[in-house]
């Protein structure tokens, strides 16, 4: 299974990095090289494993619904690159 | 009264309450060494005046005869992945660039709080992704090593730890922390001649941490001895309830049972380890390795980790897909740079701030992280590779059952010159073919200088544990630190 040019300006786009053309193109076969070489993991015979999901056991803990945290509205705010009106600032998002 | 900068954490701490030196005079000798190391690179920000800070605290308390602190009197380093409130924290990225934390990270916390002083943040692979700290958006971290024989190239110090093993190394710093997702803490040791810990997943508080993949990263320590390890990270551990995956354990007393006898310790060798080709003086170190475990009177047993030569490929499919995840959140509108072209709306922010912000290597590994997890290739590519993994780690369980600890090299080879790898990101992911499998699997593991190559470059070895078992793994790390009694340091040329 290998990737095209196509295929690496589908997956910047999904990943939300601009590329030129130039760009993508180098990246063919750099991630080519690279998903080439993990394919081999096809080969292991995983009958019977169940995914991974937790190195160690864990049990994944519950909190008491209690309010813990708020009212630090500027210190989110504080590395905002553009905060409004006490707001995060975004270009137009509707037409 | 020797150098101050050439003690240890223990012997600084115990200097500092004996009354040899004072605080201050300790964090002023540090401050000197950091602040004349320029050619090095190892701190992105330097905070000269919190280490006094917290010096000069620690000269009052004890002036005014008030009980001290587990670290009272010890500066370190500390690397810019942990988020310091007021001070700039970047993982080295542009994107972070500027971004000054309104909070602290709970092991940073942890080690203001138990005394220590930040002598400031150093350097790492951007983003914690690299083997050599070749990709830091603040440039290259120089290892204070330099090959015999007049060869002035400038070396890898190591990565991502990269700033955290050179800084100490070159006695900028007595210790420092790292953190370690796929050998981050144990490779750069091994380049520079240190030793560091990567505990068990879970005994750190990842909370503050900026975050590559989740399911891999632990903090440690890095310094010049196991004692100084065991001493960082009894601060470092402890149950966070602000991180779902922290382990609610008391922190074991490491320090404090500290032995290099190893009666009755079976030590395992994988002998998948030793592939064809293995760099010979790395393969004569494991041999005196295996000497030395044996002296302390440990018995050797062979092992096999069968699925040991898909770990690496199993870890460059999980390690991207978890990136990709975590890094969705530099978006140019909470925190971080923003690039905003001319009339672009929200999704071309995005991906022209993501562009900018990021580096190549980040790039590549977010895109392979989001190729992976995409529709129609989940499961070909992300489920096979945590089926390995439960794999990998069953490889592990049942070697365990024969042994106590395993013992095997750090890297397959002594640091490179920079540059000599770059050029094929699969070389450098070949790094840590030795210290991945243990990150898959969660489990402790250390590295500890064994000795000099033919260059006069350290070698490390690499002891990794049963899940918990830390003190195992000191203990022989102390039984290898005393018999191969490395005292060899890079000669000051910056």
């Amino acid at each position: 299974m290998s990737i095209d040019l196509q295929t690496v300006k589908k997956i910047a786009s999904l990943s939300r990095i601009s590329v030129t053309d130039a760009e993508a193109e180098a990246m063919v076969p750099e991630l080519n090289n690279i998903l080439g070489w993990v394919e081999q993991l096809g080969e292991v015979d995983v009958a019977g494993a169940e995914p991974m999901t937790a190195v160690i056991p864990n049990k994944l803990r519950l909190r008491d619904d209690a309010v813990t945290d708020g009212d630090v509205r500027d210190r989110v705010l504080a590395n905002a690159p553009q905060a409004e009106h006490g707001f995060f600032a975004v270009p137009k998002v509707i037409e | 009264m020797s150098n101050l900068t050439d003690l240890t954490v223990a012997e600084i701490r115990d200097g500092f309450r004996s009354g040899d030196f004072s605080a201050r005079e300790v964090a002023e000798a540090f401050n000197a060494n950091v602040a004349a190391a320029k050619a090095l690179n190892a701190f992105i920000v330097e905070t000269p005046e919190k280490a006094l800070e917290a010096a000069d605290a620690a000269d009052k308390a004890k002036a005014a005869g008030e009980a001290l602190k587990p670290l009272s009197g010890v500066p370190i380093g500390m690397k810019d992945l942990f988020c310091t409130e007021g001070v700039q924290t970047t993982a080295a990225s542009h994107m972070l660039e500027g971004f000054k934390p309104t909070y602290e990270s709970t092991v940073s916390k942890k080690l203001w709080d138990a005394g220590a002083g930040m002598l400031g943040k150093l350097n790492l692979d951007q983003f914690a992704m690299g083997s050599s700290n070749e990709t830091s958006y603040f440039g290259n971290v120089i290892s204070p090593w330099r090959r015999s024989g007049g060869d002035n190239a400038a070396l890898a110090p190591g990565g991502s730890s990269g700033g955290s093993s050179s800084a100490v190394a070159a006695r900028l710093c007595p210790a420092a922390t790292g953190t370690d997702t796929g050998g981050s803490i144990r490779q750069p040791a091994a380049f520079t001649g240190i030793s560091g810990i990567k505990p068990t997943y879970g005994r750190c508080s990842r909370w503050g941490i900026v975050a590559f993949a989740s399911s891999l990263d632990q903090a440690g320590p890095m310094a010049r001895t196991v004692r100084d390890n065991a001493i960082l990270l009894e601060t470092m551990a402890g149950f966070d309830p602000k991180d779902s995956t922290s382990l609610d354990l008391a922190v074991p007393q490491w320090e404090a049972n500290l032995s290099s006898d190893l009666k009755g310790k079976k030590v395992g060798i994988p002998k998948e380890y030793r592939p064809d080709g293995l760099n010979e003086e790395i393969a004569a170190l494991w041999d005196r390795g295996i000497e030395w475990l044996k002296d302390a009177g440990a018995e050797i047993v062979e092992v096999s980790l069968p699925h040991s030569k898909y770990a690496l490929p199993t870890y460059y499919i999980i390690a991207p897909a978890e990136a990709s995840s975590n890094l969705a959140r530099y978006d140019g509108v909470r925190y971080g740079q923003r690039d905003l072209p001319d009339g672009a709306g929200l999704q071309d922010m995005y991906a022209a701030t993501r562009a900018a912000g990021f580096g190549p290597e980040v790039k590549r590994r977010i895109m392979i992280g989001t190729y992976v997890l995409s529709a129609g290739f989940y499961d070909a590519y992300y489920t096979q590779a945590q089926k390995v993994r439960a794999l990998i780690a069953r490889d592990f369980e049942q070697a365990f059952e024969k042994c106590d600890l395993l013992l095997t090299p750090t890297a397959p080879s002594a640091s490179f010159a920079l540059g000599e790898k770059q050029a094929d990101p699969l070389a450098m992911y070949l790094n840590d073919v030795f210290t991945v499998p243990a990150s898959l699997a969660g489990l402790p593991a250390m590295a500890v200088p064994g000795g000099l190559d033919a260059q006069g470059l350290p070698l490390g070895l690499q002891i990794i544990g049963k899940a918990l078992d830390e003190q195992t793994v000191l203990n022989a790390g102390l039984a290898i630190e005393e018999r191969a009694g490395f005292t060899a340091r890079p000669e000051k040329w910056w």
